[in-house]
């Protein structure tokens, strides 16, 4: 099993693997965010206190969780990259950070969309607001590491060390936030509760947050073999490559 | 279908302007990120072809010593 | 084999030898602590010399001040080892490195940390703090700071090798203080308001804990990373 990953963790290969993957990521993911989305947009049933407004829920829930479940493999990318010395992991970890940013940011931008008609108020203080908030700043912290350095091999190292320390901090920031709003304020306003979400209303969401999840594997696949070609200029192979689409 | 009409659709039951901007910024800023990501390969082998044929000058100009 | 020196003896030697340093370059003491003293100073200037306003704002700002001032400060703690090389003899030591970067966290601390706890009192009066709360400013501010020592030392290590490191590092570490900052502002509420506050304090403390296990190695392996 060791050997069958190893071989996987040279160049070439993992680069026309994730080749191979990526139309299967692809489609599935245009095919299951469209049949969401138009499920969502059109069929879902209306939300009885929230009206149509809701609708913003088949996007931004998606988001949200897919934010975490980046970060999470981020960080899983990087620790096995620092502690298996695979370079393939690292480069993917360097190639989900973007991604996870964008992500996070959509989260953030569609709940305010949604806070704003609900609450009357585009930004609260609230706990899940804020540790979003804070993951888009890891998210950031790690992209402008990796950015900074000269040598990848070391920008990947260090990246990865903050990734692994967000881990670690990310349930502290989300109970310490959690704790302190409750603190501050007898809350206010919450985010609604699902209550008694209808089949209707819950599989296209089940189903876009699905399909974000394969998005973020299809741009993982994307980044990754252009983060394995620049990685290795040098080789044979990806000169080879460099040729044929200079040519075109 | 939940709407009568396309109309009553674009309207989102008067909260139009709020879910068509989560959904135009969603889609808009994963436009410009698979844009951006689908760029990439590309510029990074045209880079690498750069390197390229500027080594192959330098050794031309080193034959020529 | 010999090793030379105990583990002891390494670390007392290193944190002597930050101490002796610090006191001939005084400005490093100073000058954070100018820093924190200004910054709190501009608030009421900012915002208005109504006490009910600086009341309620105090533990912020004075909280907000000692995290931007620890942070300036933890700029210089391997930059100079760094560029005249006695990092990487400390790097080669027999001794383990988490040691030595804890011995350089401590005196990072009782240089800037300890002049910045002494002082707080003196600020807390400027922006008319609760009487009651002074006891919870002085035991957050010295549970907390070395928190913000160790962790933001993670950052600077990660940071020491590059030339503009400086804004990187807000952006690195400032997320990481945010618990801290968090339940030391509300210890310190829950004080003026003459409520029990020794929850917030444990969660500091057990922070402190938690920091000081993990933090050295994960600052040892930035700082292998950074030098390499």
């Amino acid at each position: 099993m060791w050997k069958w990953l190893n071989s996987y963790a040279d160049p070439e290969r993992s680069y026309n693997l994730a080749g191979k993957l990526l139309p299967w990521f692809a489609c599935l993911a245009i095919a299951l965010i469209g049949l969401g989305t138009t499920w969502g947009m059109l069929y879902a049933p209306m939300d009885y206190q929230q009206g149509d407004s809701f609708r913003i829920i088949y996007i931004h829930v998606p988001a949200a969780s897919m934010s975490m479940a980046a970060y999470m493999g981020m960080a899983t990318a990087s620790f096995i990259g620092l502690v298996w010395q695979i370079k393939a992991a690292d480069w993917a970890a360097a190639s989900i950070a973007p991604i996870g940013a964008v992500i996070t940011f959509i989260a953030l931008f569609t709940g305010a969309a949604w806070g704003k008609p609900m609450w009357g108020t585009w930004w609260v203080w609230d706990a899940r607001l804020t540790s979003e908030l804070v993951l888009l700043f890891l998210y950031l912290g790690v992209i402008a590491l990796y950015a900074s350095f000269e040598d990848k091999v070391l920008a990947a190292r260090a990246a990865g060390i903050l990734a692994i320390v967000g881990v670690i901090n990310i349930p502290i920031i989300k109970y310490s936030v959690e704790w302190w709003s409750s603190l501050h304020q007898p809350a206010t306003i919450k985010i609604t509760e699902k209550s008694t979400m209808t089949g209707d209303m819950l599989y296209p969401l089940l189903i876009n947050i699905f399909g974000f999840g394969m998005m973020i594997g299809a741009l993982t696949l994307v980044r990754f073999r252009a983060e394995v070609l620049a990685r290795n200029g040098m080789r044979p192979w990806v000169r080879e490559l460099a040729k044929t689409e200079a040519a075109k | 279908m939940q709407f009568d009409s396309f109309a009553a659709f674009l309207d989102m039951g008067g909260y139009a302007f709020f879910v068509w901007l989560a959904y135009g910024v969603t889609f808009g800023s994963l436009a410009i990120l698979i844009i951006h990501s689908l760029g990439q390969r590309r510029k990074v082998l045209i880079e690498i072809s750069k390197k390229i044929i500027r080594e192959e000058r330098l050794k031309e100009s080193r034959g020529n010593k | 084999m010999n090793r030379g020196i105990s583990y002891t003896s390494a670390f007392i030697t290193l944190l002597q030898r930050d101490l002796k340093i610090a006191v001939r370059h005084r400005g490093d003491i100073f000058n954070p602590l100018l820093f924190f003293i200004i910054v709190v100073t501009l608030f009421p200037l900012g915002i208005g010399p109504e006490p009910q306003i600086l009341t309620r704002v105090a533990p912020g700002i004075i909280w907000v001040a000692a995290l931007l001032a620890s942070m300036l400060s933890l700029e210089r703690l391997f930059k100079a080892d760094y560029t005249d090389g006695s990092l990487e003899q400390m790097l080669l030591s027999p001794q383990p490195l988490a040691i030595m970067v804890l011995a350089k966290v401590l005196a990072h601390w009782i240089l800037t940390g300890v002049p910045l706890i002494l002082v707080s009192p003196l600020l807390a009066v400027l922006l008319h703090l609760e009487s009651n709360s002074y006891m919870a400013l002085m035991a957050t501010l010295t549970l907390g700071t070395p928190v913000l020592s160790l962790l933001g030392a993670i950052g600077v290590a990660l940071t020491v090798g590059l030339r503009k490191g400086g804004v990187l590092l807000t952006l690195l570490i400032l997320p990481l203080y945010i618990p801290v900052l968090i339940f030391a502002t509300s210890a310190i509420d829950a004080a003026g308001m003459n409520l029990p506050y020794d929850g917030q304090l444990a969660i500091i403390g057990a922070m402190l804990v938690g920091c000081l296990i993990m933090a050295p190695f994960a600052i040892g392996a930035s700082l292998r990373v950074s030098t390499n």
